[in-house]
């Protein structure tokens, strides 16, 4: 294969991008950002969400055309015009959601778009072949003629891995790889990206978390709002360092708990049992509590129930078994109308499908829990001005910027949205809030407010239910941690008193 | 990730963020204006002066009394049933069904005038009227149950019942409800003391239009002014919200079918008892399919409903005068009508989508909407 070059010429670039700039409706999303890929190399492309990382990947992938800057592959200046051309050129990217079709299997999955086929015929057992092959070289173990829908998400990962080395690419790009994987399937991903290397392949990997970016790369190049900041030899740099870099100021890694009286438990789950989506058990026999005047976070690899952890406790899902207690009243299997007005507030997960209504102005997003009583409705009459001068009211109070309260909330950013999720629920004055990954997606900005709302609550007394899969998240805000894996708690823990260590090994499932 | 298609030279991309234009705000009357256009170039190609014709259309649909009654009469039932039409949209329900639910809404509403053995005509108002909106919205609540327990498309459901009501109301004609010692398939004549009043001398115009504005006034308090509204408003955006916002998605989606083939009821309960005192086939005449586009041209708005039926009704009666005149067929208001909807669709293509053309390989561009 012509590709089997030895690695050792450590100037050998295979991409250059020079002075790479790219305008969205008059943002600056790259600005003049330069970047090299040395042959053999795992190059990680770090920054926080909105840096530019993806743009500046989309365009060397074809997908967006640059506004000024030129590319060189092997020394020479290319432009791509679509994806099709990277490919081509031996270029592969791996997007975050897979590109993958369910229902066909995985030869089928490969041998979608292909070029070396006959028209009138598909010669499946040659790719097949082919598959088998790369395998073995690589590691990838896989069963063929399984269809894609049945396989483990690091399994559709390795069939994703296996179509970019099907055409041979010599370039790997990789959009934030581990977002889905459990730890196990991290730590596999990285001997097989390792391996991909060693045979004179290169990847590039862009991520957000600091630890697997120390763990894998040989370089990193930050971004920070669109501009780059600096490259370097990951041997010779710090987490610390890389955070500061990120961020562009010193990181707080643990906020202050101002000593309060815990009180009363406000939510207690005895032997909880209950089925995901597909049917499949997902809690089992969970048990824990959540008193006034504390922050409880559960922390673990996502898909480990935590979603229907929020779900149960809102009535949103069905309890096959046990029972939930709220001020110890039973809402076990109460309808979601009951629970809200016994005073749960619940900043989900999902924000866009479940937090808020896309079409719905901020005012009306602000006021969809409790349009139907006094002030927003009397005598069976809703007061539109009534809602929109409280919405304007809570807008100033908690800064939610773009467009006024009479815009539709789709056109806010991120940030803004989760701050009217916010601000509806932490105005209701909940005796429990329920925060299911309140940070997921923000900038750092949004997250220090985010959290330090969350820790004003527990010092007013109120239970807070931290739900994250972010680690560094939850050991921040937490008083009390406690680990969930495959639907059951596995440890509990007080967040100064843990090492890293057995946290991980916890989330793996690992009991001590 | 952005959404790309490329045609040729031109490139379709979904916006980041939906503008409201100023041609998004006139949009159902630039694409009326454009249908017309339309229409007219397809009779300037055989050989018909578009604006004589026009001209007819419009004197004959508003010139003269009689006229604007008859444009106001066929508007009646095109407004309650658009309205109703538009209640299921708002749930993000997409009712084709309010021809059948009209049909139902007759034959209910005609039963009870001919055989309730009730004398006095305010009382059996009230009876004919529950007739009809009763019975539309149990028409119009089967799809709706259907959708919210098992998941069935009420789009399939609606336009079946549609069939369904057909074949009662003409079973119903050939047996139970038919004229004793009659030849033809339609019910005895409803006793004159039950009809709908007229309301403007000389003039067939009846009370249904009353109706019909009350009902406006109804739309209008619901989806401004009522909880009830807002709960519709919100399954129809994003059922999964509504649920978590503490909302039953199941009971509002029957609710707003129920009401939305309520409506549709008494739109064809006020078609007997105002015009044709008696239940014959085919006495909608289409008029629940012509609501579904006026729905869509009103957009969704109590006023724009109240358009948008003004001038289909206008164009029903117009086009008959246009055809005594200058000899065109009434098929030509048909085209014009579906060409509007044509033009309303196009709108919202371009408020979710950005068109760009390319010259020579992607390097210039030049922005077209």
């Amino acid at each position: 294969m012509e590709h089997e070059r030895t690695l050792g010429d450590g100037e050998d670039l295979v991409i250059e991008m020079r002075k790479i700039s790219k305008q969205f409706s008059g943002v600056l999303a790259n600005d003049e950002v330069d970047f090299t890929l040395k042959r053999g190399e795992i190059h990680a492309l770090l920054g926080e969400n909105g840096a530019g990382k993806s743009t500046l990947m989309n365009i060397l992938y074809g997908l967006y055309s640059s506004d000024g800057g030129e590319i060189l592959l092997n020394g020479e200046k290319k432009e791509f015009s679509s994806p099709n051309q990277a490919i081509q050129n031996r270029i592969g990217m791996i997007h975050q959601h897979f590109m993958l079709i369910p229902t066909l299997t995985v030869v089928e999955n490969v041998a979608l778009g292909l070029k070396d086929q006959r028209f009138y015929r598909l010669n499946l057992k040659k790719v097949e072949k082919r598959i088998m092959e790369l395998s073995e070289l690589y590691g990838l173990a896989i069963n063929p003629w399984a269809r894609v829908g049945e396989l483990s998400v690091g399994e559709q990962q390795r069939v994703e891995i296996l179509k970019v080395l099907y055409r041979d690419a010599q370039v790997l790009i990789m959009d934030e790889p581990t977002a889905v994987l459990t730890p196990n399937e991290v730590t596999e991903l990285f001997i097989v990206l390792r391996d991909i290397t060693k045979r004179g392949n290169s990847i590039i990997f862009i991520s957000h978390k600091l630890w697997e970016v120390m763990e894998i790369s040989d370089r990193v190049t930050v971004l920070r709002d669109g501009r780059r900041i600096e490259t370097v030899e990951t041997s010779l740099t710090t987490r610390e360092k890389l955070a500061e870099m990120m961020v562009g100021r010193e990181v707080i890694l643990q906020y202050d708990h101002p000593p309060v009286r815990v009180g009363a438990p406000i939510l207690q789950l005895e032997d909880v049992h209950c089925a995901d989506d597909k049917g499949l058990e997902v809690l089992r026999s969970l048990s824990f509590s959540v008193c006034a005047g504390e922050v409880v976070g559960i922390a673990g690899v996502d898909g480990n129930g935590q979603k229907e952890l929020a779900e149960v406790v809102h009535g949103l899902r069905h309890v096959d078994f046990g029972k939930i207690f709220f001020n110890r009243e039973e809402i076990t299997n109460k309808k979601p109308r009951q629970i809200i007005a016994r005073g749960l507030a619940h900043i989900p997960e999902d924000r866009h499908s479940t937090a808020i209504v896309m079409d719905f102005s901020v005012t009306e997003n602000l006021t969809l829990m409790n349009f139907d009583s006094p002030p927003f409705t009397t005598y069976g009459m809703r007061h539109s001005r009534v809602c929109t001068e409280y919405a304007q009211r809570m807008s100033d109070l908690y800064d939610i910027r773009g467009g006024g309260v009479t815009e539709e909330i789709r056109n806010l950013s991120g940030g803004n949205q989760q701050k009217v999720v916010i601000a509806r629920e932490l105005d209701r004055n909940p005796d429990l809030l329920i925060a299911a990954q309140p940070s997921r997606g923000l900038d750092i900005g949004a997250t220090e407010f985010i959290q330090k709302q969350l820790i004003a609550e527990r010092t007013k007394g109120k239970a807070v239910l931290l739900i994250s899969t972010d680690l560094d998240e939850v050991l921040a805000v937490s008083d009390r941690v406690l680990i969930i894996y495959k639907g059951e708690i596995m440890k509990e823990i007080i967040p100064s008193q843990a090492s890293f260590e057995e946290i991980g090994l916890a989330m793996a499932g690992v009991r001590d | 990730m952005e959404q790309k298609i490329r045609i040729g030279h031109i490139e379709v991309v979904r916006r980041e963020q939906r503008v409201a234009s100023l041609f998004g705000m006139f949009s159902s009357l630039i694409a009326i204006f454009l249908a017309l256009v339309a229409g007219g170039v397809v009779m300037a190609v055989v050989d018909i002066n578009p604006f004589t014709a026009y001209g007819h259309l419009f004197a004959g649909a508003f010139a003269s009394k009689t006229g604007c009654a008859n444009t106001l009469i066929k508007t009646t039932p095109l407004l309650i049933a658009g309205l109703g039409l538009s209640i299921s949209f708002r749930c993000n329900l997409i009712n084709i069904g309010a021809e059948g639910q009209m049909i139902v809404g007759g034959i209910a509403a005609t039963a009870v005038a001919l055989y309730l053995p009730v004398s006095s005509p305010l009382l059996m108002f009230v009876f004919i009227f529950l007739a009809g909106f009763l019975a539309g919205g149990f028409w119009g609540a089967v799809p709706g149950i259907l959708k919210a327990k098992f998941g069935i498309s009420e789009i399939i459901n609606t336009i079946m019942l549609n069939y369904i009501a057909i074949h009662v109301l003409s079973f119903m004609l050939d047996g139970p409800l038919r004229e004793p010692d009659n030849y033809y398939p339609q019910s005895a004549k409803i006793a004159q003391e039950f009809w709908l009043a007229k309301i403007l001398d000389g003039t067939r115009l009846h009370a249904g239009f009353l109706i019909a504005l009350v009902l406006v006034l109804f739309y209008y308090l619901l989806f401004y002014r009522l909880p009830q509204g807002f709960r519709i408003r919100t399954v129809g955006y994003n059922p999964k919200a509504a649920r978590y916002a503490g909302m039953s998605v199941s009971s509002n989606v029957v609710l707003a079918m129920f009401l939305s083939g309520a409506f549709a009821g008494i739109a064809g309960m006020s078609e007997i008892l105002g015009m044709h005192h008696r239940l014959y086939n085919e006495f909608t005449s289409g008029y629940g399919f012509d609501a579904i586009s006026i729905a869509l041209l009103g957009k969704l708005h109590p006023l724009g409903v109240v358009l948008a039926a003004l001038f289909f009704g206008a164009l029903r009666v117009g086009a008959n005068a246009m055809q005594h005149v200058v000899q065109i067929p009434i098929a030509i208001v048909y085209v014009i009508q579906g060409l509007a909807v044509l033009f309303i669709l196009t709108d919202t293509f371009f408020r979710t989508y950005i068109l760009t053309s390319y010259k020579r390989k992607g390097l210039k561009r030049r922005k077209r909407a």
